[in-house]
């Protein structure tokens, strides 16, 4: 048990900062202080909380990305703050905002490119959370026609990597795609 | 926890977005719950008069339970717009605490049953009790169990007998429980009488009976009246062999009877008896003989049957075997050490009475278990300035003898009875130095003293009653 403690900023502050309303800030912390009173979250606590909302397939990789995304600061635990501020890009933010942030969870490690080895892993951690009970049931080389796809559609230029630019302009064409980011508005 | 979980659904919704631009085809939409998340409001529930406030989705996180569910409705009070239990406010705090926390407590000082009932009235099941107190719950059930299996058992005894026992299971009963008619209680008695018969007459036979015609010396009234007092022994040994027959007839597992110890007491008793008959003639063994005759005070064991103190020091002293055990271990190894440095101490000196180790051993053990029988106590050594050896170990043995105190403290499992046992022994240094005997005496009353108190503790009481025959 970490005997760490940590108290996030004033209210105000991150209402501030981010685009929740006091009301909705404390519900999540109530929340979050719930499942760690120590005030951090650190990536067991993160892939177990993952994990019983996935209990069918392995969460644990999808987890460990996430995690990575998560935890700005790159020192293993995540703060109210970090979490805060994350959901409100994710539920609150801007198109622009959210794509970068998918980009950034993409970037395995964090070079502000996405190559062909880091889609598969996040391709195939994916796959891995879902589990075998998907419909239709997925064959095993799936992952690889996924990746390949997604770089046609993606790598305008043909250089092997996606940039960010290449990522949101991409994506931004994609009608699909524009449409599920508006589902995120009415999650909270 | 998965309740708990539940607050961080939306992160896992948000988490989404990662595949969101890998699928092939729209995201579905998000379900939309009936009610906002966002209401959360507190609710107050009034147990007996003491107010508990808590969020309702604490309370939602249970569905299943009383609280959890539209069952609370039930006793929504609008007037006060509360609900309203007329329940134990004590106990409903650990049930809120199971609410809150996800874990259900059991709280040692509470009853179980009154517990137990709180939980059911809830709708909780008892299976989800933390580890913490799982052991201490599951324990209390079983005791009360037993208990009311006891009372059902004793209340089953109490009403008339149950008519389909064989003679030989009513015997049994009857040997067992004097009290269940008057055949019994009369055998009991009698049995009872004999036995204290059978002891007084050992004791009185050795007595000097006045001297009769034709001799000297005075004969003990065994060998002047010895035709009476074997008639005496007969009659006793009879019926000690009838009740040992009767007892291994209508016993319902004979093995087990003939294993158990009273049976073997029986038999201890009646045994010098038997074997007397056989060798009457033969001259040479009639020294064994006599030493046989000594076995015969075992009778008066056979008391144990008749009194229930007597059974209890018996199951105190085979609870308590394992303290007693280390008691004589650790006894054994200061007497030989002890032994040895003194021994080789005095060896030079041609006025030692230790000529051996062995020899040492006599005075170590006579000393350490402070009877004095050494003759020397540390008085004496500092007035008549005698052997310096002596003098010297006997210091040393006086302190081992506060260590076997303490260690009478094992026995103790209650702090408070700790502390009182080594301030008494403790308060013992003074008269070690200088006076013998009356150690004997507090150290006789301080081995009661403990035997008394660990009858006491619950510790060894609870053991005492696992062990219990009834």
């Amino acid at each position: 048990m970490t005997t760490v403690c940590h108290r996030p900023e004033g209210l105000e502050q991150l209402e501030a900062q981010t685009n929740f309303t006091k009301r909705e800030l404390q519900v999540l912390y109530r929340g979050f202080k719930n499942e760690c009173p120590s005030g951090v979250v650190n990536e067991e606590t993160f892939k177990q909380i993952y994990a019983q909302f996935f209990p069918h397939g392995d969460a644990s990789m999808y987890a460990h990305y996430l995690f990575n995304a998560f935890d700005t600061a790159q020192n293993g635990s995540v703060k109210f703050e970090d979490f805060v501020m994350a959901l409100s890009i994710l539920l609150r933010g801007t198109v622009h905002e959210k794509l970068r942030w998918t980009f950034n969870l993409y970037d395995i490690n964090k070079d502000g490119y996405i190559n062909k080895e880091e889609m598969m892993d996040i391709v195939k951690a994916i796959y891995d959370m879902m589990g075998k009970y998907t419909y239709p049931v997925l064959k095993e080389d799936a992952p690889r026609q996924h990746v390949e796809v997604f770089f046609q559609k993606m790598d305008k230029n043909k250089d092997g990597v996606v940039t960010l630019d290449e990522f949101i302009e991409s994506c931004q064409e994609d009608d699909n795609i524009m449409r599920s980011l508006q589902l995120f508005e009415n999650v909270m | 926890m998965a309740a708990g979980v539940a607050a961080w659904l939306p992160f896992a919704r948000a988490a989404a977005i990662g595949w969101m631009p890998v699928a092939t085809g729209p995201m579905p939409a998000a379900p939309r719950q009936e009610r906002k998340r966002s209401q959360d409001s507190l609710i107050v529930l009034n147990v007996s008069g003491i107010q508990f406030q808590t969020w309702l989705d604490t309370l939602e996180r249970y569905p299943d339970t009383l609280l959890g569910s539209s069952e609370r409705d039930f006793f929504y009070h609008p007037e006060t717009q509360q609900y309203f239990f007329d329940r134990d406010p004590d106990i409903f705090r650990h049930i809120l605490n199971f609410y809150r926390t996800g874990k259900l407590h059991y709280p040692r000082q509470e009853c179980i049953s009154a517990y137990d009932e709180e939980l059911a009235f809830f709708g909780i099941i008892p299976e989800i009790i933390g580890d913490c107190c799982y052991e201490e719950y599951k324990d209390r059930r079983r005791e009360n169990a037993e208990r009311l299996q006891d009372d059902t058992d004793q209340d089953h005894a109490a009403e008339s007998s149950l008519p389909s026992m064989t003679a030989r299971q009513r015997m049994w009963r009857a040997f067992e429980n004097p009290h269940t008619s008057t055949l019994a209680l009369v055998f009991y008695y009698v049995t009872g009488f004999f036995i204290a018969v059978s002891v007084i007459a050992n004791v009185v036979e050795t007595v000097p009976c006045g001297v009769s015609p034709g001799r000297i010396k005075e004969l003990p009234c065994g060998e002047r009246y010895a035709v009476a007092f074997f008639c005496l022994d007969t009659a006793c040994v009879m019926i000690f062999t009838v009740e040992y027959l009767l007892r291994l007839m209508a016993a319902p597992s004979r093995y087990k009877f003939v294993r158990s110890v009273m049976s073997i007491i029986d038999v201890v008793a009646i045994m010098p008896y038997y074997i007397g008959l056989v060798m009457t003639d033969n001259e040479d063994v009639s020294g064994a003989f006599v030493t046989l005759r000594v076995f015969r005070v075992f009778r008066i064991f056979k008391f144990s049957r008749h009194s229930q103190g007597l059974r209890i020091l018996g199951y105190t002293l085979k609870s308590c075997a394992s303290e007693l055990g280390f008691l004589l271990f650790s006894l054994t190894m200061a007497i030989i050490i002890f032994a040895t440095v003194m021994y080789y101490a005095e060896k030079g000196s041609s006025a030692s009475k230790f000529t051996s180790i062995p020899a040492a051993f006599w005075y170590t053990i006579v000393t350490m278990t402070t009877l004095g029988k050494g003759k020397c106590s540390i008085s004496k050594m500092l007035i008549k300035k005698k052997n310096e050896g002596k003098f010297l170990f006997l210091n040393f043995m006086n302190i081992t003898h506060f260590f076997f105190g303490l260690c009478l403290i094992d026995f103790f499992p209650y702090e408070h009875h700790k502390i009182s046992t080594a301030s008494f022994f403790f308060s013992q240094l003074p008269y070690t130095l200088f006076c013998f005997p009356s150690l004997t005496v507090m150290n006789a009353s301080s081995f009661l003293w403990s035997l008394h108190a660990s009858l006491e503790t619950p510790v060894s009481s609870e053991r005492i009653k696992k062990s219990r025959v009834k």
